[in-house]
């Protein structure tokens, strides 16, 4: 069992609080995904388990090896770098012997297992050249058998894919994701691109200001999410504060600002405490006549391909609604928004989250 | 644009060939002519000086005294200034940034200050020997240019290329030798030539340190110039100046020089 355990890991760059109390827990073969924005930290956390920073408190345990102070070269793991890392003055076939070399295996056994990933990852016609002869996709291939000669007890990728473009991208968030199921390789995986780290994950966790807002299945994430960051980050570009003024069974009327009201019932939506906000993505706010739902004006309408999105002024703030492609309506018509039941969350209200 | 130059500037930058010529051709073929004298056009033509350069005990002791100090000053520049170099970029964002201006300042004070300053602080005053000042003061004078040139090496050398080793169970001092120096190479072999000419070619700095009985090649220059006025001295030059030319052909051979504008 290979399973990585972070507990209580804060880290500091100077003065600068980088990482603040971080816990995190990775099964063994399983592959999670670091998923935020630059400087929340994700990358922070691979450095700290790598071993070329070190925590000001808290633990890394890998397995049964509590790594918090081995040495980087120590550690076993394997690194896939953004921009490969690959030592230049190095053939293809020496950067990937590189890691069995400091391992004392000797030239005879080395070889073999050179071949054998070098065929794995298709570059066994290009053993000989330099990696400045090699184009990015390449490169990214040699990286990635590199790291997985070692037989690594840990994985971690470092944006490997963002000097990419967006076919082979997608070419190779496939392939790492084979491979480290063949091998069963427990995987840290950070990335700045949602799709990229929802596609290929167990689990992924969501930071922010170097903690984890939410750590879960993807699926979960996109459609449950747990508080208003993640639900911005996952794309719920609706988020009104409403406050409940009457409960009749299971149905909940409540207030928001500009005095919009709105009835929700329960047994869609969940529990909804006093105080909430209402979560949708645009297609989750429909445009409709009608008497009930946020009265709105319609401004830019855009065309997604499945609808239309509507930018809507409300007198609850600035909204995103869609309408059917069937009826397109024009910039100042006045209509009501109603949110649909299964494509809406109820989250805390921000200052508690 | 037309392809055609126009003929004065055709003839202004010939011009300005010549003017860059001229001291070298002159200094040639003074080197060349066999009367006791220096002129120009050479009067008729001899290796004669070159000879005579050999045959003169002065000239051939203070030549190997020049390279001995050349070569050592040149490793103790390399010894400080490739840890300096690495340090510096390595941790370019930890570290202040006059740090690495602290490096260059030896430049910047005039080269007769420092030797003077090296005369009453460590010759006179802690009694060192002269070879010894002399490879102190040499090593002052090289150490920006080597760190200066590594540097220019380092900056475009990838960090994560050797923490990737690090991560593949090379430690670190290993690793700095296997992965980062092979690829600063051409940095640390300009570094080397560079050092090298600025201390043969010195003379602020040995004015001060050379004494009686030990001196430099350039300080023999000198000091033969003020006696006599034969052409030796120009053979001497073109010495020096095949020297440093053959030096820079190599290093452009190798590495370009495009760095040291960097």
């Amino acid at each position: 069992m290979t399973t990585l355990t972070l507990r209580n890991l804060t880290a500091h760059y100077g003065a600068t609080k980088v990482l603040d109390d971080l816990s995190l827990d990775v099964g063994s073969g399983e592959l999670v995904a670091l998923l935020g924005a630059s400087g929340c930290g994700k990358t922070t956390t691979l450095r700290l388990v790598a071993g070329f920073l070190r925590p000001t408190t808290g633990t890394i345990q890998l397995g049964n090896t509590d790594l918090t102070r081995l040495p980087a070269h120590k550690r076993n793991i394997g690194l896939v770098f953004q921009n490969y890392a690959l030592f230049p003055h190095l053939t293809v076939r020496d950067n990937v012997a590189f890691g069995l070399k400091q391992r004392g295996l000797g030239k005879a056994r080395r070889g073999p297992r050179v071949d054998e990933i070098l065929d794995r990852v298709g570059l066994s016609a290009l053993a000989g050249r330099l990696p400045g002869a090699l184009s990015g996709g390449q490169r990214q291939r040699v990286a990635l058998a590199r790291a997985l000669v070692i037989e690594p007890t840990l994985l971690m990728f470092d944006e490997p894919l963002s000097n990419l473009d967006a076919k082979l991208r997608i070419e190779m968030r496939v392939e790492i994701r084979e491979l480290q199921r063949a091998n069963r390789t427990t995987a840290i995986f950070v990335t700045h691109d949602q799709e990229e780290a929802f596609s290929i994950s167990d689990r992924v966790a969501i930071m922010e200001a170097g903690r984890i807002r939410q750590f879960d299945r993807p699926e979960t994430l996109y459609s449950r999410p747990a508080n208003a960051f993640v639900a911005r980050f996952v794309g719920f570009e609706n988020l009104i504060p409403l406050t409940v003024t009457a409960r009749d069974a299971s149905r909940v009327t409540a207030e928001g600002e500009g005095g919009i009201v709105m009835t929700l019932s329960e047994d869609g939506l969940g529990p909804i405490p006093d105080r909430f906000i209402l979560a949708t993505r645009p297609d989750g706010l429909r445009v409709s006549h009608g008497d009930h739902g946020i009265p709105a004006r319609l401004g830019l309408r855009t065309y997604v391909g499945r609808a239309y999105h509507y930018q809507a002024e409300t007198p609850a703030g600035h909204l995103v609604a869609s309408g059917p492609l069937g009826q397109p309506r024009g910039a100042g018509e006045t209509v009501r928004l109603t949110p649909e039941p299964e494509q809406c969350s109820i989250l805390a209200p921000e200052d508690a989250s | 644009m037309t392809g055609r130059l126009h003929p004065a500037l055709i003839a202004f930058a010939v011009l300005i060939y010549l003017f860059l010529m001229g001291p070298l051709v002159i200094v040639i073929g003074a080197a060349l002519s066999d009367t006791g004298y220096l002129t120009f056009p050479p009067q008729g033509l001899t290796m004669h000086w070159f000879e005579r350069i050999f045959e003169m005990s002065a000239f051939r002791r203070t030549m190997v005294t020049s390279f001995q100090v050349a070569a050592i000053s040149t490793g103790c520049a390399l010894v400080i200034g490739i840890p300096a170099a690495y340090a510096l970029n390595r941790y370019r964002v930890q570290l202040p940034g006059w740090l690495s201006t602290l490096f260059v300042l030896p430049v910047l004070i005039p080269e007769i200050v420092l030797g003077f300053s090296l005369l009453r602080s460590i010759q006179v005053g802690a009694g060192l020997p002269v070879v010894s000042t002399l490879i102190i003061g040499h090593t002052l004078l090289v150490l920006p240019y080597a760190v200066r040139v590594i540097s220019a090496s380092l900056a475009s050398f990838d960090f994560s290329i050797e923490e990737a080793a690090i991560s593949l169970g090379s430690p670190p001092v290993k690793t700095f030798f296997t992965i980062v120096l092979p690829n600063v190479k051409a940095g640390v072999i300009a570094a080397i030539f560079l050092a090298f000419i600025t201390s043969i070619n010195d003379v602020s700095v040995a004015l001060f340190l050379t004494g009686p009985g030990i001196s430099t090649l350039p300080i023999q220059i000198l000091a033969h110039v003020e006696q006599f006025f034969d052409p030796v001295i120009a053979s001497v030059s073109v010495l020096l100046m095949v020297l440093t030319v053959i030096v820079m052909a190599v290093v452009e051979r190798t590495l370009g020089l495009t760095f040291l504008t960097k």
